[in-house]
Formats: structure tokens, C-alpha cells, sequence
């Protein structure tokens, strides 16, 4: 964790192109803490077309399954207020495809991938740990625990403090070293900083908080749940708040932990919101189906809010919030 | 990046909006894609302005677009103000501001010989035949037009096809004007009296699905234009997909947002859109327990 950075006194703002954006996840050093979210940018290829993927601090690929999977049936999607429900099943062109075509051609193009990888069994994940761990240029194994698009939807291995450490036991045993390894947790459970602890005591490098929330949506014409796979992933701005939470409590509970923010990230001031909950790097997710340019805009956002609260490094802004002085005219 | 002739994103304003019908026709400015627009191709917008609460875009078929001129590139699209999104869309006004991505998506594919071919629109899905209809004349194909709708006030572009079209037949459910009566109806006769090699269409689904039937039933050639639910229309989120059999004879679910949204018609699984079918590639590994 970095050591606590004072915001510069009278509000002695830096200057935007100053601001030193590197940030530090365990072994991965990156050049700046914005990422794309898992399952919200593919591989890479398609956001390409629309801005420089080597300028984020780190591609997160969709996550990657052992075999090809189809996914679930149509409707998949529904509009929220301010998000979106989803439930695409997990569909991918499984590891031999992924390591062949999607991970050189990030490679090729000088981003650095963060690979998200989804077992059925604790032996797939070990697999897929394996694989993916020992292609060079991989910066980290994000180990996706916790999507809730499973057909057997009571055993997402996110919800179980024991059945999420076996999990990422195993994948950072097959993972080399150097390599860092982050648990994707899911928000819908009672204690977020017990599922962190136990993934942690694990292996676990660091958290990414939080995966979609698991909600439904009845269509008033059919009378009946409009996904075909009945409950999906919320996720946009209507989740902010709760991952806000969720990273506010693990940060605070394990200040030595890296975590990784998303969530709802729109904004430059969202990201910031998240780094001063605790967050090191920020993901932005649905944003991207708004905005294709989210990713580099919400940097180029961050740059500037940094700046303008004095933060001459974004490690200073990470965790700022827990170490100010309490407040004299609130209760504690 | 996107030197490729790629979409482009682009902050553009609104030019026009006008009724035509029961539909609204708008005219955007939006430089650069004008250029790399080919018929069958869309757009998506953003609606709601920056810190709106419907994130996600609204994916148009394009119906024209002119390269700069006075007032820099133009696209246009018609639709219908049906939900939240669309209805604010039809409420913009001349010199708003509004987020176009584009063009998106594979376009109809054109015959290399100069055969007949026929083009048929359901309610504004005709929007995008027109600007086909000029290639294909260019072409020096045969071009024939039949436009639907369930009543008059639905059908789109009917004076416009006269100029595009050597023939144009008009069908409405409710026989306000044409014959009564469905799309596929004179559709068969067309075919054979013109003798037919292509079928372009662009409407709902099961019309498609209709055509389609009649075209391979007639051995021609049919190109589809799908209109299935999108969120970013670029490709990453994998919402808009359908079972197509490749060329290798496996369905797959496939993207129509980039690997559509036109396809041959006699690639689609009409019958299994909404599902998974058996033996699609991966559906396997869907079954099992994860």
C-alpha cells in the first residue's frame, strides 16, 4: 500500500499532464489505473477502432472458459435505470482460440492484457490458470468467481468463503509466480470483506470488486421475465454506490490488499470516487456500450480531477479517504 | 487505430427531423461516415444527452448519406418513436448535439453480374433498400421494390420507390392502400415473372424469416437485414446474437451487430432465433453444470 500522500496545502493545483498516473497491483506495475472491465470490451479488438488499447493501464479480456460455449438464448439484455441487466452465458471461443488469435493480437498492439478466466470445476480453473499463466506478456490472472450466468446459479463460487478459496488456492498454485492472480467477487453476499479475507489467506494478489449484482426484470406485455435465462447481471451507474461500498469496507478491513474498483465507472470524478475508497486501478464496464471511448476518456477525466485536488501521483489519491481526520461535526 | 475505413465516432448535430408518416425521418451531420456508408450498414446513437439514464444505444439502419457539402457529411434514418429512447430522439431539434457511431456492420452484398433482383421492406426497414437500389441500377441490375406495412401510415419511402424501382408493388395488412394482404404474397410471381435471381430484405423477423422461404423455394439468392436487440452495436457485448450455419455447415451464435446484420437468408436458423439449438458450436459446454 502506499504510504499515505498529503494533498498538497492550498489547494496548489498540479497540472494535469504532471499528475504521475503509474500504479502498483502486487507484481504488476502498470502506467496508469484504468482498465477495461471484464466482458464489457472482448478482447480488445473492437474497442481498437476507436482509441489506442497500449494507452490503458490494462486490457481485461472477457473471461475465458477451457472449452467453446455457446452461451444462453435470446433476449440477453434488458435497459435498466442507469444499467443494464445481462445474461449472456459466458459465450467464447474457449483457451485454444483465445491463446492462438485474441491474446498475440493484444500483445502485437502493446497492451497489456489482464486475462479473465471461468471454470465449471476447480480442474479447469487449474487449466486455465496453467495456460494462460505461462504465455509471456500476460500482466495478471483476474479469476472470474463470481458470475452469476450459471446454469446452477446456487453454487456461484463467490458466495461461499471456503469454495471461493479453493478456487483461486488453485489457481495461484499453477499460476508463476510474478504473475499476480485477482479474485472477481460478487456483491450479493453478506460479508464482502469475509469472501476477501478467504480468497486472500488463498493466494489471491487482490480483489476486483465488485461483479454484477443478480436482479430481474418482468415484461409487462408477456407477463413474464423478459431474459430468457430469467435473472441477470445488473450493472452501470445504478451500482456505483454499492461497489463504492464494498471497496470502501475491504480496503478498510485489508489495507495491505490491492483492489481493483468497478462498477458503474462513467466518469473521471466515478474513478476517483472509487481510488479514494480504496481503489488502486478502476475498471469501466457498461459505460463502454454508452461511450466506445469510455476507457481513454474516463483517464483523460481522472488526469484532471487528480490534478485539480493537488494529487501530484494517483497512488496518493488511493485509500485517501479512510485516512483523513474524522470529521468534528459528525458523530462517529 | 482506424485508418482502416473502421466506424468512426462522431459528435454530431441534428440537421432535420420530420414526420413521414408514423415514423420520423432525421437527418444528421456527421463527418466521415458518409464516406465510408455502404447500403445495409447502420448507426448507433446515444439518447438522453451525457449523464443520461438509458446507457444504451439505439442501432439504425442508414437510409442516406451524402459526403460533405455545405454542411459538412450527412446521415439519415428513420424510425419509429416507440420507447423512452427513441421518443426522445424524436423530440430533437435542428443544431442539438447527438453522439453517432458508424457505420456499423456488414452491408447487403451485391450481385457481380447485372441480374434482376428484388428488394423488400417491412414498415421503415425499406429505409435502407434505397440507397441499395442505387448500387445495384449502377450495377445495371434489375431492380423491383415491394413495400409493407400493416396500414398506409406505415409503409415508408412507396413515391420515392417509383424513382428507385422499375416496379414497385405495395402490400398492407389492412388493405388501406396496395394489394392486401402480406409482403410474401406477390412476392412468388415477382420472382418468376421477372425472373429474379436476389432477394434484398429488410423488416421484422418473421418477415425475413417469409422471405427467405420464398426466395430458396424459388431458388434465389436471399440477403436478410436483422433486427435484433443491441446494446453497443460494436461487438462487444454479445447481446444481439442469432443461430447462423457457416459455410462449414456449423450454427454458431453469431454477432449481428458486426458479423450482420445482413445475412444470407438461407444461413439463418429462422425457426431457432430466441434459442440455442442443438449442436451449435459450444452449446455443449452451455449444458453442463458450471
Amino acid at each position: 500500500m502506499s504510504t499515505a500522500g498529503a494533498r498538497r496545502e492550498n489547494g496548489a493545483a498540479v497540472a494535469p499532464d504532471e499528475v504521475d498516473l503509474t500504479t502498483v497491483l502486487a507484481d504488476a506495475r502498470l502506467t496508469n489505473p484504468v482498465m477495461t472491465a471484464s466482458g464489457c470490451a472482448a478482447a480488445g479488438q473492437e474497442l481498437h477502432q476507436f482509441f489506442d488499447v497500449a494507452e490503458l493501464g490494462a486490457v481485461v479480456t472477457k473471461s475465458i472458459m477451457r472449452d467453446p460455449r455457446a452461451g444462453r438464448p435470446t433476449p440477453r439484455m434488458v435497459e435498466t435505470p442507469s444499467g443494464m441487466l445481462n445474461s449472456i452465458g459466458l459465450q467464447g471461443p474457449g483457451i485454444d482460440s483465445f491463446l492462438a488469435r485474441d491474446l498475440p493480437w493484444l500483445l502485437r498492439h502493446d497492451a497489456r492484457p489482464i486475462v479473465s478466466i471461468a471454470g465449471s470445476t476447480l480442474g479447469e480453473y487449474a487449466e486455465l490458470a496453467r495456460r494462460v499463466g505461462n504465455t509471456p506478456g500476460v500482466a495478471a490472472v483476474e479469476v472470474n468467481i463470481s458470475c452469476p450466468n450459471v446454469e446452477n446459479r446456487g453454487l456461484v463460487f463467490a458466495c461461499d468463503p471456503q469454495q471461493a478459496a479453493r478456487v483461486l488456492s488453485v489457481v495461484r498454485r499453477d499460476t508463476p509466480r510474478g504473475v499476480p492472480v485477482f479474485a472477481k467477487l460478487s456483491p450479493d453476499v453478506t460479508s464482502i470483506v469475509d469472501i476477501a479475507t478467504a480468497v486472500v489467506e488463498a493466494g489471491a494478489d487482490g480483489v476486483v470488486l465488485v461483479n454484477t449484482l443478480l436482479g430481474l426484470h418482468i415484461d409487462l406485455e408477456t407477463l413474464r421475465p423478459e431474459l430468457a435465462g430469467v435473472t441477470g447481471g445488473l450493472s452501470g451507474p445504478a451500482v456505483r454506490p454499492v461497489a463504492v461500498r464494498a471497496v470502501w469496507q475491504v480496503a478498510k478491513a485489508l489495507p495491505t490488499v490491492p483492489v481493483i474498483g468497478v462498477g458503474g465507472i462513467r466518469t473521471g470524478r466515478d474513478a476517483l470516487e472509487f481510488m479514494l475508497a480504496g481503489a488502486s486501478a478502476v475498471q469501466v464496464g457498461t459505460a463502454i456500450f454508452n461511450d466506445p471511448s469510455a476507457p481513454l476518456r474516463v483517464l483523460r477525466e481522472l488526469r484532471v480531477e487528480l490534478a485539480a485536488r493537488g494529487f501530484g501521483k494517483a497512488v496518493e489519491a488511493v485509500g485517501y479517504s479512510h485516512r483523513l481526520p474524522p470529521d468534528p461535526r459528525r458523530e462517529v | 487505430m482506424n485508418d482502416a475505413g473502421g466506424p468512426l465516432q462522431v459528435d454530431g448535430e441534428v440537421f432535420s427531423v420530420k414526420r413521414v408518416g408514423d415514423y420520423v425521418h432525421m437527418t444528421l451531420v456527421a463527418a466521415g461516415i458518409a464516406e465510408r456508408w455502404r447500403p445495409g450498414n447502420f448507426v448507433a446513437l446515444s439518447v438522453g444527452g451525457d449523464t443520461s439514464a438509458a446507457l444504451l444505444r439505439r442501432a439504425f439502419s442508414i437510409y442516406r448519406a451524402r459526403p460533405s457539402g455545405i454542411y459538412g457529411g450527412t446521415v439519415e434514418i428513420v424510425f419509429a418513436a416507440v420507447g423512452p429512447g427513441t421518443s426522445w430522439l424524436a423530440e430533437r431539434r435542428p443544431h442539438d448535439r447527438l453522439n453517432v457511431v458508424g457505420p456499423l456492420g456488414r452491408p447487403f452484398a451485391l450481385p457481380k453480374e447485372p441480374v434482376a433482383c428484388v428488394l423488400v421492406g417491412g414498415g421503415y426497414g425499406s429505409a435502407p433498400l434505397f440507397g441499395l437500389a442505387e448500387r445495384l441500377r449502377e450495377r445495371h441490375c434489375g431492380v423491383h421494390m415491394v413495400l409493407g406495412a400493416a396500414t398506409e401510415s406505415r409503409l415508408f419511402g412507396a413515391l420515392e420507390a417509383k424513382r428507385s424501382a422499375q416496379s414497385v408493388t405495395v402490400t398492407t395488412v389492412d388493405g388501406s392502400v396496395g394489394i392486401p394482404g402480406l409482403v410474401t404474397d406477390p412476392l412468388p410471381a415477382l420472382i418468376a415473372r421477372s425472373s429474379v435471381e436476389v432477394v434484398y430484405a429488410c423488416g421484422p423477423m418473421p418477415m425475413l424469416a417469409a422471405v427467405t422461404a420464398v426466395a430458396n423455394e424459388h431458388g434465389a439468392w436471399s440477403q436478410t437485414a436483422v433486427e435484433e436487440s443491441m446494446a453497443c452495436g460494436i461487438g462487444v457485448c454479445m447481446t444481439c446474437v442469432l443461430p447462423v450455419t457457416g459455410d462449414d455447415g456449423v450454427t454458431r451464435m453469431v454477432r449481428s451487430c458486426v458479423d450482420g446484420p445482413v445475412f444470407a437468408g438461407d444461413k439463418v436458423r429462422w425457426d431457432a432465433v430466441g434459442t440455442v439449438p442443438a449442436g451449435t458450436y459450444g452449446a455443449a459446454a452451455t449444458g453442463g453444470p458450471v
